[in-house]
């Protein structure tokens, strides 16, 4: 499965570790959350990146007091119409000022991309190889937001602000 | 009417090149039916017995002429030159091509009309009351917070994959004719105590196999967080709704499940960590949508005018006058609907020829503006009394003028068998034949205000749970059965009708139509008593004594 990362394709730095497998000393690993949980003081003193998949049906509160020590947050969307993970995003990024890298899985495909975007992720583990080498055109399809999300992006409604301060300010 | 701008055309045209793309890629076969269902619903297109039915928004059910002229080409053009209007203020067209489906988007996106969101799991198209900004006494305009609640919903982020569809519907009148009670969030705009605007918030109604009665989540929300208090509703629903049965994946079922009071403890945690951010609507964003909505040069005029008068001594003039025009907020104006009930047509259908001749009139009576409401009808909401004669002329000749609203043969139905995938049994033919029994305006107008609501399956399109007599389709052993409650309604006082009886067959219905009729003239304690005041007066007993004891 391709990783985009910051609108690239790119190798995937985290080596993914299954429950029953030891957890290597070196390199920047990826586990389930059960796992995780199961002894969260060691794992984020390891000194290398730890990163933590966390369920879409479990509350991100619980995953809260560790946020400044993982490396990545992986979100899943166990199929492409379950939109729980997009909740779970912007709480991380809005409410929670998670500032590491947000990874969508599963279920991703190009037609979400924006959508997932405007989340707050800024990693897709992509299902379709072209869907991914249709990231940067596919992301930059949209040029209008009518709400206000984290990203920043300027809505629909304040850019009508803007342009109506601008024309009175012009012709005053 | 809301002027779109630059911008929300930009989002429209954009919308449209993404769908074009994802019809390619579907008709080149890299995209699976499964992966592009979604697609096509958020765009108004399922796929139906016979072909791609396309459903179009009008939002908060208002229309422009011209807009109106490009729902009559769309039919020409690509589809079998008529329309259908809906519950829920959308348009639908039945026999299009998924190929054409690209284009004729782009066709209706010349006028600022599009298909987003009128399926899928998101947000639908908001509605509201269809005499919005023109019934006397409404508090304010409803469409400025449905115009924010459209830019809100559309293309939203986090709410896009719900576990369900989501329905909102907004009145800003004492009297409901937005039927808010079975919305997933109804709102009710009113003044509180300090004069300040703001909502009475609603959540949980809906019809369906599991009819509730929406419940007060919060007696007033400010206008200014309109928009983060229903966030906060939508997030809690995302986050806890259930996926694991469709069926029980509307909200009104997680209403249900938790109980109001635990659901609005909740949402009100979720906002108290979420208000005053930046959805929060300062006054001047607001009065910049305001500034959008642009309203008639209404002239100086008086009511009753020499015109009228003198019409009203024509017993058909009066007789749809009386029926179909309702007082308007400015003197000298009224409110017409026009009736898309027909006697023996199919509620709800336009041909391409009427709505080009629709618009016409918009032009010429109406301040270029045309309404679409709930109950599946037409109006011109700014018709001057003193053209109200000509007006019904030209409504008469092209077969919108037959006085029957509100009346028995004002019938709401789903389509049915006859277009629907998903229905068992048909209604048209139900509506039909009800039409054609109770076709004397006499006897209509005898029986007063009567509302008949026909679904042909348990997903209750026509609303049949909120019908003064409902009748919903069932199949037994590959025939067509109906259940015939009664006693709902949709309004202010909103109740989910009462069973009377088993089933009976299709070939039966409209006598038992008939003999609830007909129990109610003999029961009901004056000629005013109307037939939902009957029945809660008296119960379903008599009514299914009547039906029943012959059968």
């Amino acid at each position: 499965m391709p990783l985009v990362k910051d609108g690239k394709i790119v190798g995937d730095s985290f080596i993914h570790v299954a429950d029953d497998v030891e957890i290597p000393a070196e390199g920047a690993v990826l586990m389930s959350a059960a796992r995780f949980l199961a002894d969260p003081e060691a794992l984020v003193g390891r000194n290398n990146p730890t990163a933590v998949i966390w369920p879409n049906n479990r509350d991100v509160d619980d995953l809260v007091p560790w946020l400044s020590k993982l490396a990545a947050v992986a979100l899943v969307f166990p199929t492409f119409r379950d939109g729980r993970a997009y909740s779970q995003a912007r709480l991380l990024r809005e409410r929670y000022k998670y500032r590491g890298e947000l990874r969508a899985t599963g279920q991703v495909l190009r037609d979400q991309f924006v959508f997932m975007l405007r989340a707050g992720f800024d990693t897709f583990e992509v299902k379709k190889d072209a869907d991914a080498e249709a990231f940067a055109a596919t992301a930059r399809r949209y040029t209008v937001f009518y709400q206000p999300t984290g990203d920043g992006r300027i809505t629909a409604l304040h850019r009508r602000m803007q342009q109506r301060h601008q024309a009175e300010s012009a012709n005053p | 009417m809301y002027a779109y701008d630059e911008i929300d055309r930009t989002l429209i045209n954009e919308r449209v090149s993404e769908f074009r793309d994802q019809v390619k890629r579907r008709l080149s076969g890299e995209l699976t039916e499964d992966e592009f269902k979604m697609l096509r619903l958020m765009n108004g297109v399922y796929l139906q017995l016979h072909a791609y039915m396309f459903r179009v928004a009008i939002p908060y059910g208002t229309l422009s002429a011209d807009q109106m002229r490009k729902m009559a080409h769309v039919a020409r053009r690509y589809d079998r030159g008529y329309g259908h209007f809906t519950t829920r203020q959308n348009i639908q067209f039945n026999w299009i091509k998924l190929a054409d489906l690209p284009d004729a988007l782009e066709d209706l996106a010349k006028v600022g009309i599009h298909a987003m969101q009128t399926s899928g799991n998101c947000t639908r198209n908001i509605t509201t009351d269809q005499w919005a900004g023109v019934a006397p006494g409404e508090v304010e305009d409803p469409r400025i917070w449905c115009e924010l609640l459209r830019q809100y919903s559309t293309m939203h982020p986090e709410f896009s994959f719900l576990p369900r569809k989501f329905k909102f519907a907004i009145t800003a009148s004492a009297h409901d004719r937005a039927a808010i009670k079975v919305h997933d969030i109804g709102l009710r705009l009113h003044k509180n105590d300090g004069g300040e605007t703001g909502f009475e918030v609603l959540v949980g109604g809906g019809l369906g196999r599991t009819p509730f009665i929406g419940k007060t989540i919060k007696p007033f929300v400010p206008g200014r967080d309109l928009l983060s208090y229903v966030e906060a509703i939508l997030r809690v629903y995302n986050q806890y709704g259930r996926r694991d049965n469709i069926y029980k994946a509307r909200i009104k079922i997680l209403v249900h499940e938790l109980g109001i009071e635990k659901f609005a403890a909740e949402v009100e945690d979720e906002w108290l960590a979420m208000r005053d951010n930046a959805l929060t609507l300062d006054d001047e964003v607001v009065e910049d949508i305001r500034s959008r909505f642009t309203y008639p040069h209404y002239k100086q005029l008086t009511d009753l005018p020499d015109e009228l008068k003198a019409a009203s001594a024509d017993p058909h003039f009066e007789a749809w006058r009386l029926n179909s025009v309702a007082p308007h907020r400015r003197p000298g104006y009224s409110i017409v609907t026009l009736s898309l009930k027909p006697i023996g047509g199919p509620p709800g259908d336009a041909t391409a020829d009427q709505m080009d001749a629709i618009a016409d009139l918009a032009d010429k009576y109406s301040f270029g503006e045309i309404r679409v409401g709930h109950e599946q009808n037409l109006a011109l909401p700014h018709v001057a009394q003193r053209d109200l004669p000509a007006l019904w002329r030209a409504l008469d000749k092209i077969g919108v003028a037959t006085p029957n609203v509100n009346l028995v043969t004002d019938i709401i139905a789903c389509p049915g068998l006859d277009y629907c995938s998903l229905a068992n049994t048909r209604s048209i033919p139900i509506a039909q034949e009800l039409t054609r029994r109770f076709a004397n305006h006499d006897t209509a107008n005898l029986i007063g205000r009567l509302h008949v609501n026909i679904s042909g399956c348990i997903n209750a399109c026509g609303h049949h749970h909120v019908g003064h007599i409902g009748i919903l389709g069932v199949e037994k052993n590959g025939e067509e059965f109906y259940q015939i409650t009664i006693g709902g309604r949709a309004d202010e006082h909103a109740v989910v009708g009462t069973l009377i009886g088993p089933a009976v067959p299709y070939a039966d219905v409209a006598d038992v139509v008939e003999d609830i009729v007909e129990a109610y003239l003999a029961l009901r304690a004056r000629p005013d008593e109307l037939f939902i005041d009957a029945v809660k007066r008296l119960g379903v007993e008599p009514f299914k004594e009547r039906v029943y004891a012959t059968r």
